[in-house]
């Protein structure tokens, strides 16, 4: 909410306060200042390197130069039309100043004034915003001929001041304002721009910051004084009320004034309101706005002149009631809306009359010609208020605070209070008494209030007398008795409850009067629970570091996708779906990491090398309840081996090795041994003769391989092959890992390489096993360093190289090696039809 | 033959003064001090003089000798020194020249921060506790304290997953991590019904709302929070070990001040700004002249939210708080789109 300070000093005396400060001490207490905007105001100068504390906006008025100043004639100018010339007083000399305002114009050449017009004056050399500028611009007022005459200074308009936007006519000040007086002094502000928090609604009005304000500074809050007087009949000789759901509609205050004069608002009630953002309309609507903003109840004004004709000259009598299903009304805005049974109406016996708590309906609103005024102020459900707000799409001030609850005692101050403003503005009488219909009343919160529990919470001593003055301040009813402290809730306040939930309620408020920054720092002496860790989360951690270390870069992806956008790799089953998507290409949760993977590979395919993983979430659908969330990981690689150099040309690109290579890295850091690579036949669109299966200690836990080249061509990718893989990360944890090491010998291990030539379909890993378990365990080391086809090898044969390491726990001499040497080739002529490569 | 011996050695010393070259103090040694040059010419003669002039002779040829052999000593470190500095001089590379890259692998930006707070919060006492991401309404906000309709709904506008029949308790996105509170307290009371045992857990992970994707605003982010319960934690022991905290995330001298404010699940809640690290508290673009930046939302956890996790509310207080990794790092990097994240663009992650 946007509050003028002005108004504020109202209720609170703010002497020896700067606004700075004020605002410091309000955002501490949980009603944040966004922002600051100067309307007048000696703004804070900032030297470098001074800390700005709020943003700031506006702009000061130069005291000596701005000031209240009168018009005594309004003269033709000789060569313009459109302009005028004024006659005006200063407070010290008398000026002619040029003005093209309209909304004087019509005085144009009727003589001196009768009553002399006050006006805010801006001398040569002031700084004001530029009136005919788009948006904010300062302009300093210099010494000019306009049409021949000279001009140096100017009446203002409230855009040149930085009240408001408008700049169709000068601003008509009030008839008491002291000529001469410096405008900053007479009419100038500064406006906190307030967060209002869900729970601090009570504070969205003048009252309510400066209740906040005393109890911060321990001021006096200067309640305002409702008085005025009656006559005439009483109010409750004409009018009625029937309330026919208590639950919606609490209660139902109707006050009455006879004879006002519609005009606009004295000035300075025009100006707070437009400051605060409401709009000036004219006396008695803006008296209804002004008293909502000053005391928080909206306040909703009905010609009582047009409820009299309705009701047949005879005695009104206003009905609440939810509408019926379809049901229209035309709203003060001229829609015509449409109702649902989940709106409330205010009626009388023959239709609808508004909207409760939202808008009013056209037909009884206040118009030009008014002469009576009911006035109504009422307490609503905030629920039902905020869902009808929504529905209808109506966001007011009124909706604004009944959604978020205002207290039925605020219905009766506020009727009272706008009734007072209205004799004020718009003369007229006030009837006397209320019609009040309360059926529904809130009980008082009653909260038992301990040092324990104060200590017990917040961790400070205090004695029963401290926290009840500190509740005062907000306006609690504290009641001391044998050192048992009894508070009750204040009337303004909806959000108190009893019991412990109560106790909360109240403390916080002890804590915030108290102030945070009082409360000590202090450490946790309660014990340690029980050390249990995380060992999904820990072993989830340390598998991305052994990724991370074989050269993987983590990506993390929307959870969010589309059935097509998973569709290119994968064929899906049944999705969990989005009620509420924020768009058709994020309506389901992803079932397949790896297209998710896919994705951002793709949108880095300029990249020269790509090596990705990421460890996360799938979601299976359960039919109506929660889905299960397997994790998983994926990784896609795609482009070249390694990086590129001026020197270096262009390294291979990655193929099924590479990635196998770094699986096999990957789980021999999780101490996995009892590995097999199988064919696949994985659900993932991958190519045939380039994947596998990866099996540890006999299970399936994940695939890889080359992306199928049909699947392939869906995506953008470049010539290089993409090699894909993913792992079930539950499956894999789960496994047992094989713990110990080879001991490092300290005898010198032999190397020796032997090549065999054998048919093409014999694999590399029965080759290899073939060798390991005829070397038994002095064959230390296989590996398979060159495979190589040609001629005169002949068709359909391929020679394998492996380099073999020996080691015993002892020198071996070249004739030990050569006994198990000739042991394995014979193994493998034998078994597998080998041939010694010589 | 003392008068030889001078020559032969103002001869040699005379050569190797204009030798620059190692093959040249080579061939120097061989006709100099070699076995068959002039001056061992002296020492194998040596049998064939007086007895009175061996030792004179014999002193002088040594002497000769030992200066011979020192200044060929010299002058071979000279020769080395010289074609050592040639070489230095001669062999001078480009050292503008970029240096060879070498594809490395990275964590996510988003996961190294998170790294870094639960780190923080590990040695502090706080657990790590993960849990589900998607979650029933009852979870994400009924035991948490959002009453149905509830104003404070709408700070956390949600992700329905669709489903029937649940119109009372429908599905949703987690909007927040600490449904994960409800569970670790539940967990934890089944443990041991009659005194559950205290709480101290740091809850990371996937958080969703309903937003539009922009610079500014994302559907998804990551969340930390921390929940303490027990018998005696207050709301100073708050304050400390979030003091603590900002001082361990920000630096030791990193000033924090707690603002009231508004959570459904705490009471009394509050906002914690730490000093702007970028400025100083100066005022600048990061902190948008305010000098403070706005890192934690915390409270003392609701007697309702106590109670929804079986904790008597009247025996054990707590204390929850929570933070966002992806806006730590924004604020820290200066990154002024939030999109950079999920975007997973290369040219960013490499940045970190």
């Amino acid at each position: 909410m946007k509050l003028p300070i002005s108004w504020l000093k109202d209720f609170i005396d703010l002497d020896g306060i700067t606004v700075e400060d004020i605002a410091r001490k309000l955002t501490l207490a949980g009603l944040e200042v966004d922002e600051i905007l100067y309307a007048g105001l000696a703004m804070p100068t900032y030297g470098a390197g001074e800390k700005h504390e709020f943003k700031t906006n506006g702009i000061a008025w130069d005291k000596e130069k701005i000031v209240v100043a009168e018009i005594r004639e309004v003269k033709e100018h000789p060569n313009a039309d459109k302009l005028t010339l004024l006659d005006l007083y200063d407070g010290q000399q008398e000026q002619v100043v040029l003005t093209g305002a309209p909304n004087i114009f019509h005085l144009k050449g009727t003589g001196k004034l009768p009553k002399p017009i006050k006006v805010a004056y801006a001398k040569e050399g002031a700084t004001i915003y530029d009136g005919h500028a788009d948006g904010l611009v300062l302009t300093t007022l210099k010494r000019a001929k306009i049409r021949g005459v000279d001009s140096y200074s100017m009446v203002c308009s409230e855009k040149e001041l930085g009240i408001t936007e408008e700049h169709e006519g000068i601003i008509l000040l009030d008839d008491d304002a002291p000529v001469g007086m410096s405008l900053a002094d007479h009419i100038g502000d500064a406006v906190l721009d307030i967060s209002i928090l869900p729970n601090m609604a009570r504070n969205a009005n003048v009252i309510g910051i400066a209740r906040e304000l005393a109890a911060l500074t321990g001021r006096e809050l200067k309640k305002p004084k409702i008085e005025f007087t009656t006559s005439g009949a009483s109010v409750e000789d004409s009018v009625s009320i029937e309330i026919t759901n208590s639950e919606l509609n609490p209660r139902f205050v109707a006050g009455l004034i006879r004879g006002v004069e519609i005009k606009p608002s004295p000035y300075q009630i025009q100006r707070r309101l437009k400051l605060a953002g409401i709009r000036a309309i004219n006396n008695i609507v803006d008296a209804t706005n002004y008293a909502m903003i000053e005391l928080g109840e909206p306040l909703h004004a009905f010609d009582y002149d047009v409820l009299k004709e309705r009701a047949g000259e005879k005695k009104i009598k206003l009905i609440t009631r939810p509408a019926q299903e379809g049901e229209e009304l035309v709203t003060l805005d001229g829609e015509k809306r449409k109702l649902t049974s989940m709106n409330v109406l205010v009626c009388d016996e023959k239709s609808s009359l508004s909207l409760a708590g939202v808008m009013g309906g056209t037909e009884s609103e206040v118009t030009q010609n008014t002469r009576n005024v009911l006035l109504e102020g009422a307490a609503w459900n905030f629920i039902n208020i905020r869902r009808t707000a929504k529905q209808h799409n109506l966001p007011s001030e009124a909706s604004f605070r009944f959604s978020r609850g205002v207290h039925p005692a605020l219905a009766e101050t506020g009727v009272k209070r706008g009734l007072q403003y209205m004799a004020a503005w718009a003369h007229g009488s006030i009837a006397p008494g209320l019609v009040d219909a309360y059926p529904l009343k809130p009980k008082d919160s009653v909260v038992e209030v301990t040092s324990k529990e104060v200590k017990r919470l917040l961790g400070i001593e205090l004695t029963v007398e401290q926290i009840a003055e500190l509740l005062s301040r907000l306006e609690f009813k504290c009641e001391i008795t044998n050192h048992q402290l009894q508070v009750t809730a204040p009337a303004h306040r909806m959000d108190i409850d009893e019991g412990v939930v109560g106790l909360a309620d109240v403390l916080e408020e002890v804590a915030r009067s108290y102030g945070f920054d009082k409360i000590p720092t202090t450490t946790i002496s309660d014990a340690l629970p029980p050390q249990a860790g995380n060992p999904v989360h820990e072993w989830e951690e340390h598998l991305r570091d052994l990724l991370v270390a074989i050269g993987m870069q983590e990506v993390v992806t929307y959870r969010m996708t589309s059935p097509e956008r998973e569709g290119r790799v994968i064929t899906h089953g049944e999705y969990v779906r989005i009620a509420n998507p924020i768009a058709p290409e994020r309506s389901v949760l992803r079932q397949s990491l790896l297209a998710a993977v896919l994705e951002v590979a793709e949108k880095n395919v300029r990249a020269e090398s790509i090596a990705m993983f990421e460890v996360g979430s799938i979601f299976e659908p359960v039919k109506n309840d929660l889905p299960n969330e397997p994790r998983k990981l994926a990784i896609v690689m795609t482009g070249a081996r390694s990086a590129s150099a001026w020197d270096v040309k262009a390294a291979p690109a990655f193929d099924f090795y590479d990635m196998k290579g770094r699986i096999e890295l990957l789980l021999a850091g999780l101490r996995y041994t009892d590995i097999v690579y199988a064919q696949s036949e994985s659900t993932y669109s991958l190519h045939p003769g380039k994947s596998a299966e990866v099996k540890i200690n006999g299970q399936a836990v994940g695939v890889f391989g080359e992306l199928h080249p049909l699947a392939k061509e869906k995506y953008e990718f470049g010539d290089a092959p993409v090699i894909v893989a993913e792992f079930d990360l539950e499956k894999l944890r789960t496994l047992n890992p094989s713990y110990g090491i080879i001991p490092v010998s300290e005898f010198p291990p032999m190397y020796e390489d032997i090549a065999i030539i054998l048919d093409e379909s014999v694999t590399a890993s029965a080759v290899e096993a073939l060798i390991r378990q005829t070397g038994g365990k002095t064959v230390t080391d296989v590996r398979l360093f060159d495979v190589y086809r040609d001629e005169k090898i002949g068709a359909g044969k391929k020679s394998l190289a492996y380099n073999l390491t020996y080691q015993a726990e002892k020198t071996l001499t070249d004739a030990d090696a050569a006994v198990i040497r000739n042991k394995i080739v014979k193994r493998l002529e034998n078994t597998i039809g080998a041939k010694l490569r010589r | 033959m003392l008068d030889k011996l001078n020559e032969i050695e103002k001869a040699a010393l005379e050569d190797l003064s204009s030798i620059t070259e190692q093959s040249a103090l080579d061939a120097w040694r061989v006709s100099n001090v070699g076995r068959s040059s002039p001056l061992m010419q002296v020492f194998a003669g040596f049998g064939k003089l007086s007895k009175e002039e061996k030792p004179i002779v014999g002193a002088a040829a040594n002497r000769v000798k030992v200066a011979l052999e020192s200044a060929l000593e010299e002058k071979t470190q000279a020769v080395k020194n010289a074609a050592l500095a040639k070489s230095l001089s001669e062999e001078k590379l480009d050292i503008t020249l970029p240096g060879r890259e070498v594809n490395i692998g990275r964590l996510h930006p988003a996961n190294q921060q998170l790294r870094r707070v639960l780190a923080i919060l590990a040695e502090m006492g706080f657990q790590v506790y993960t849990s589900r991401e998607v979650e029933t309404d009852e979870m994400n906000f009924q035991m948490l304290n959002f009453a149905p309709h509830h104003p404070a709904r709408e700070m956390q506008d949600s992700f329905y997953v669709e489903s029937e029949g649940r119109e009372d308790n429908p599905i949703l996105m987690r909007t927040h991590t600490s449904p994960g509170q409800i569970r670790a307290m539940r967990e934890a009371v089944a443990t041991n019904p009659q005194n559950p045992p205290p709480i101290r857990i740091a809850l990371p992970g996937m958080c969703y709302r309903y937003e539009q994707i922009t610079a500014r605003s994302e559907i998804q982010f990551n969340q930390v929070e921390g929940l303490a319960v027990g018998e005696g934690i207050t709301f100073a022991d708050l304050k400390g070990t979030l003091t603590d905290f900002a001082r361990r995330m920000f630096g030791k001298d990193a000033r924090v001040r707690f603002r009231a404010s508004y959570f459904p699940f705490t009471e009394p809640s509050a906002e914690v700004d730490v000093e702007c690290f970028v400025c100083g508290g100066k005022g600048c673009q990061v902190c948008k002249n305010s000098g403070w930046l706005e890192i934690l939302g915390c409270g003392m956890v609701h007697p309702n939210v106590l109670q929804n996790g079986g904790y008597d509310p009247k025996r054990y207080t707590g204390f929850a708080f929570g933070m966002g990794p992806e806006r730590q790092l924004m604020l820290r990097n200066k990154i002024n789109d939030i999109r950079y994240f999920w975007g997973n663009d290369l040219r960013f992650l490499e940045q970190f």
